[in-house]
């Protein structure tokens, strides 16, 4: 994401519901102590047979990553775990943001927290997009708007909390951090 | 704390406003106070290093309470003593909470404890849940806790942090869903059956966005072990957390527990917990009402928790995309039987499904019987409370017997991340709580179920409704 918050690229797409956080990153992967260097699993069963070796055709052959940093992605994106190491793979992978009908709860704060832009549209946006593969848009945080070419401009919902972090790149750590004496207050209060 | 002079409000609404430390906003969410985090290997050691990095300390250890669960082997310890990990990295990764909590004084029940457990399974085990409490766990099954009156939820690895920090949350507030469920319960039909019919009629995202809260005379009539085993598989409908008001069925589970209040403040513990029911008129965003008494044994036949039906039914024949994928990962065919197929393992265990009374019908099934040829059959029972418990019982040999596995307790094929897999191609009946793709192992067919439904399948080698084997008479 850029400083003023506006991501204009191509879209790569996944037409495919449901896709939950054991397809993004299967848990074989997960014992990892890092945030670092989880790509190379992002959709690891859709790309490698059970050897290991690449298929022959797969999803995910298509993505060029430097020109599609938005995932084009089904209804309920995200489901399942509430395994971060899903945002960090996908971004890790090439991702900034994903467009999708509907998110995941945890997915989508996840995905918040790490600066991976989750772009929530309607069903018939997404239906566009989904016609469209490869295809031009703009994402401009700042003021929720997601541009598709030939289609138009739509509004997606994001919290200005978390649109406040994103653009400035403030985290949500320092913001509770301030806000202590509160927390303290409340400990004391309840006699904790 | 009096709530007599509000307006009616849910059990969810009176449990959040406890723990508001500050209002939303127009621009900042509420900060949420969190009274009890848990944690285990796989979803903390990033969250210690962001501590770490910043110079910063865990700010209650007293409110944190550890163990490990998903990466550790289910096998026992060789002649020397030794445990073998699936690979040095889980090794390294269960040392590392070991580290992580003496560093920072947090509780830790690891190798050594009597106590150690699946996480939602050992923290209700030790009274550490308790009704009223808000409590956040790296995992998504968290809801689980919400059987007790509790705001349970999963959270990220950086929130995880957020809470070790502070002891504190972001949240904006969530939706609430009623759900209704009356009726009397078919024999053979578990809590289990009773989610996975929930799931089906909502949807694997009807409940996005939301808080449930269960209730009804259904619920009212389970143990404290079904209403875990119910609100645990909220989050297969997308639902952020899963409550049932605490009764005397609650207090009698807690009372005398490890962790639960004592002596002179037991009363009062319990003189509060009675409060937290939703009030008479309260409004929910949503309700929904499900009939017990027509929910049948069931099972999925496809590759999320929202694909399911009852054992006996034929796979639906719905023609879409997403089934069609599904069915042919599955290797089944739309209007076909699931009863019947081949069953290659059977797994008993996980958050969902581990516990005593799980285990109790599981053997109760079992018992004079054998597995199939060709089946194999694992149960993990979920703490080593419950294994000692089970074992006292001699559920153990029972299992034994019948020729199935004993396992140590832990995560196990749930999640088929500590090497406890099946093979590709496999037909496994579990009562875990996911069957996505690949979730037990490569190219691996999962069949939720109840331990019941897992039991007879283990029995005949196919899918099997529960009740051909009960009716015959255990
Ligand atoms: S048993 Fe399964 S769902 Fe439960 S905590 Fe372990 S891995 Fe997660």
């Amino acid at each position: 994401m850029s400083q003023t918050g506006v991501l204009d690229s191509r879209t790569f797409n996944l037409p495919v519901d449901n896709i939950d956080t054991d397809q993004i990153i299967p848990g074989q992967f997960l014992t990892t102590t890092e945030r670092d260097g989880l790509g190379q699993f992002c959709f690891y069963s859709w790309r490698f047979d059970e050897n290991g070796s690449e298929r022959a055709s797969h999803a995910l052959k298509a993505f060029n990553p430097g020109r599609q940093s938005v995932l084009v992605a089904g209804s309920n994106f995200g489901c399942g775990s509430s395994r971060e190491h899903a945002p960090w793979a996908l971004l890790d992978f090439g991702f900034k943001a994903v467009i999708s009908s509907r998110f995941a709860d945890i997915f989508r704060s996840n995905a918040l927290k790490n600066g991976l832009l989750p772009v929530k549209v309607s069903e018939e946006v997404a239906a566009f997009l989904h016609a469209h593969p490869d295809h031009s848009v703009q994402i401009d945080i700042g003021n929720n708007l997601l541009t598709v070419e030939g289609h138009g401009k739509v509004e997606f919902p994001l919290d200005p909390f978390s649109a406040y972090c994103l653009t400035r790149g403030i985290d949500q750590l320092e913001f509770l951090l301030k806000n202590e004496s509160d927390i303290s207050r409340f400990e004391n209060r309840r006699g904790a | 704390m009096s709530e007599s002079s509000q307006p009616a409000s849910t059990l969810f609404e009176k449990v959040w406003q406890r723990h508001v430390v500050r209002e939303e906003t127009a621009a900042t969410p509420a900060i949420l106070y969190i009274d009890l985090q848990l944690l285990h290997e796989v979803t903390s050691p990033q969250a210690f290093d962001e501590l770490k990095r910043r110079g910063l300390k865990v700010r209650r250890p007293e409110c944190c309470l550890a163990t490990i669960d998903h990466s550790t082997p289910t096998t026992p310890p060789d002649s020397q003593g030794v445990r073998h990990y699936n690979t040095p990295e889980a090794k390294a990764q269960v040392d590392l909470l070991q580290v992580n909590c003496a560093a920072q004084g947090i509780p830790l029940h690891g190798w050594d404890s009597p106590n150690r457990g699946i996480v939602h399974v050992m923290g209700p085990e030790l009274g550490a849940t308790q009704p009223g409490m808000t409590i956040v766990c790296g995992d998504s099954h968290t809801a689980t806790h919400g059987a007790f009156g509790a705001l349970a939820f999963g959270i990220g690895t950086t929130e995880v942090g957020h809470v070790l920090a502070t002891q504190c949350l972001l949240q904006s507030k969530p939706e609430t869903l009623g759900i209704r469920i009356d009726g009397e319960l078919q024999p053979g039909v578990t809590a289990k059956d009773v989610i996975l019919h929930v799931i089906g009629a909502i949807g694997v995202d009807g409940g996005t966005g939301s808080v449930i809260e269960y209730h009804g005379s259904t619920v009212r009539a389970m143990s404290m072990e079904s209403r875990m085993t119910l609100c645990n598989m909220s989050i297969e409908c997308g639902a952020r957390a899963g409550m049932v008001a605490p009764d005397e069925t609650t207090f009698a589970y807690l009372e005398g527990r490890l962790m639960s209040p004592q002596g002179e403040k037991w009363a009062a513990a319990v003189a509060d917990w009675k409060t937290l029911v939703s009030d008479p008129g309260a409004h929910y965003d949503r309700l929904v009402r499900i009939d017990a008494s027509r929910i049948e044994p069931n099972v999925t036949w496809g590759t999320n928790p929202g694909m399911v039906m009852a054992v006996d039914d034929a796979i639906p024949s719905t023609d879409s995309p997403a089934n069609r994928e599904a069915l042919e990962y599955m290797q089944l065919e739309a209007g076909a039987r699931l009863a019947g197929e081949k069953v290659d393992v059977v797994f008993i265990g996980s958050c969902t499904n581990s516990r005593m009374t799980d285990l109790r019908e599981a053997a109760a099934l079992m018992k004079n019987r054998r597995v199939a040829a060709g089946t194999r059959v694992l149960v993990v029972p979920g703490s080593e409370a419950t294994r000692r418990e089970a074992e006292a019982e001699g559920l153990d040999r029972i299992f034994l017997q019948a020729g199935a596995e004993w396992r140590e307790p832990g995560c196990s094929m749930c999640l088929a991340m500590n090497g406890d897999s099946a093979n590709p191609g496999d037909l496994v009946v579990s009562t875990s709580n996911r069957n996505f793709k690949g979730r037990q192992g490569r190219g691996v067919r999962t069949v939720l179920a109840s331990p019941l439904t897992a039991a007879a399948s283990a029995v005949t080698g196919r899918v099997t409704n529960p009740r051909e084997l009960m009716e015959t008479g255990t």
